[in-house]
């Protein structure tokens, strides 16, 4: 689950990335810059919720 | 397409070496705070690890980091994509070599990143006290002043894309990074990595299990007021060099400073107070830590009523943070990942925010957080996870038990206190 996590942590900021590169200052970027940030959102709390569960197991 | 350098004149470069000049004491503010709030059986190997951290992180920074971070209008290597090029990474030369110490501003620039680097990497000790090997604290800090800092410094202030948005992708003016609370969210990061990868110390979150306070409260207050002294440094260094500021705007810096600090103490005193019935020392110096990171982005272009706000909402965010980090099971001693890293993120939001006359600065912040969550902080696990297959990080539970100072150095920094003779270890 923290692999997983991760991963959207840096999907998330290739989101952020390709918006900046690819999108025009005219077309919607806040957009796709606030999904990327959602999808880190979503990546931070699959890891705390893995690190969380470990815990418990020790 | 290279940034120009900012240019001193002959009063600036004074002004800027003597601030350089009290960057040292934040570290020496930041070493008594991480020691004060770990136990009492490992304060001598605190302070020696924060000594031998700081010199790791500035030997490693010497040898390749300055290479990498590089400096506006110097080489750098770069990236096409959509038309426009990407300033990735510094390309300058091993050992400082192309740096020469004349006074000149790429000089000063290295002398405030051999400072400011050293208290990035004191920043994880507080969230790994009493559990965390000296060496590997080390070589940890080592991967930090080589790799992360560097890439992530040169982004922001190194003429990197991020400072670069603006011409790169029409937002604002590119991040606005003055004192660094994004790069004191690198080592922010960093301490959340060393929590995960430690876990908690023993007996922390045992059902039986008591909280565990810091030893010496008196070294945690007076070390966050040294650090006010090397945060004033730092951050009107870092205007001066890479925000633009002009001599004229250092007392508005000084004083956004300590107003932001301020507003932070107060908040956080005022909400412990309500949520424990008395005011709690230690979140309250966490507080007023926090308050002098989130400012540090915007010293030199916030007024000071929006240095109280941003102080403000530090200090609201610090006391549910550490509650909040406690609560699921990451044990951070001394709150290093509220203060730095989540006041680090809050510094580079509300520099954005706060400068709404640049159209589209928000993004160019919300894109710094962005690269600070998902490549920074991926970055930092991985590497550290690595160095811990090849060097477990954590000490031993024997060792633990005793305490670093017993373990790893064979002896306490308090030597009149009763000890129990068994605990003692033939050096």
């Amino acid at each position: 689950m923290k692999a997983a996590g991760l991963f959207l942590l840096f999907a998330g900021f290739a989101i952020v990335m390709s918006a900046l590169v690819m999108l025009s200052p005219n077309a919607p970027r806040g957009l796709f810059i606030a999904a990327g940030i959602a999808t880190q959102v979503l990546g931070l709390f699959l890891i705390f919720r893995a690190h969380y569960t470990q815990s418990e197991g020790h | 397409m290279q940034m120009q350098p900012a240019t001193l004149n002959e009063t600036a470069t004074a002004i800027c070496t003597l601030c350089i000049f009290l960057v040292p004491l934040a570290a020496a503010g930041l070493a008594l705070v991480n020691t004060g709030f770990g136990r009492s059986r490992s304060a001598a190997h605190s302070l020696l690890s924060a000594m031998c951290v700081y010199a790791t992180a500035a030997l490693v920074y010497l040898v390749i980091g300055f290479a990498l971070q590089g400096y506006a209008g110097e080489p750098a290597h770069l990236l096409s994509a959509g038309g426009r090029q990407w300033n990735l990474l510094g390309a300058g030369r091993w050992m400082m070599r192309g740096v020469i110490f004349n006074g000149s501003t790429l000089s000063l620039v290295a002398c405030l990143q051999l400072f400011s680097v050293g208290i990035a990497a004191l920043i994880p000790l507080g969230a790994g006290s009493d559990r965390w090997k000296l060496g590997a604290s080390c070589a940890s800090s080592a991967l930090l002043a080589g790799i992360t800092y560097p890439i992530f410094a040169h982004w922001v202030w190194g003429g990197g894309w991020l400072a670069q948005l603006g011409a790169l992708a029409g937002c604002g003016t590119g991040v606005i990074d003055a004192g660094g609370s994004g790069v004191q969210a690198v080592g922010g990061l960093t301490a959340l990595t060393i929590a995960w990868i430690l876990g908690p110390r023993q007996g922390k979150y045992e059902a039986s299990g008591m909280a565990i306070p810091g030893h010496n409260m008196v070294m945690v207050l007076f070390g966050c007021l040294l650090m006010m002294v090397g945060w004033l440094g730092l951050d009107t260094a870092g205007a001066l060099l890479f925000a633009g500021a002009s001599v004229s705007s250092l007392a508005l810096i000084a004083v956004n400073n300590v107003i932001a600090a301020s507003a932070s103490l107060v908040t956080a005193l005022i909400v412990t107070r309500v949520r424990y019935s008395k005011p709690d020392a230690s979140i309250s110096a966490n507080g007023f830590a926090i308050g002098l990171v989130s400012i540090s982005a915007a010293c030199s272009m916030v007024s000071p009523a929006e240095a109280a706000a941003i102080g403000l909402v530090a200090g609201l965010i610090v006391p549910f943070s550490v509650e909040w980090l406690d609560r699921v099971g990451v044990d951070d001693p001394s709150g290093a990942i509220s203060v730095y890293a989540v006041g680090g993120l809050w510094g580079v939001f509300a520099a954005g925010t706060f400068a709404q006359d640049r159209p589209g600065q928000w993004m160019a912040h919300v894109s710094t957080i962005a690269a600070l969550l998902g490549f920074v902080l991926p970055l930092t696990y991985c590497l550290n996870l690595l160095l811990n297959t090849f060097y477990p990080q954590r000490i031993s539970k024997d060792g633990e038990r005793q305490g670093l100072d017993m373990s790893e150095l064979g002896g306490g920094a308090y030597p009149e206190l009763t000890q129990v003779t068994k605990d003692y270890l033939s050096r």
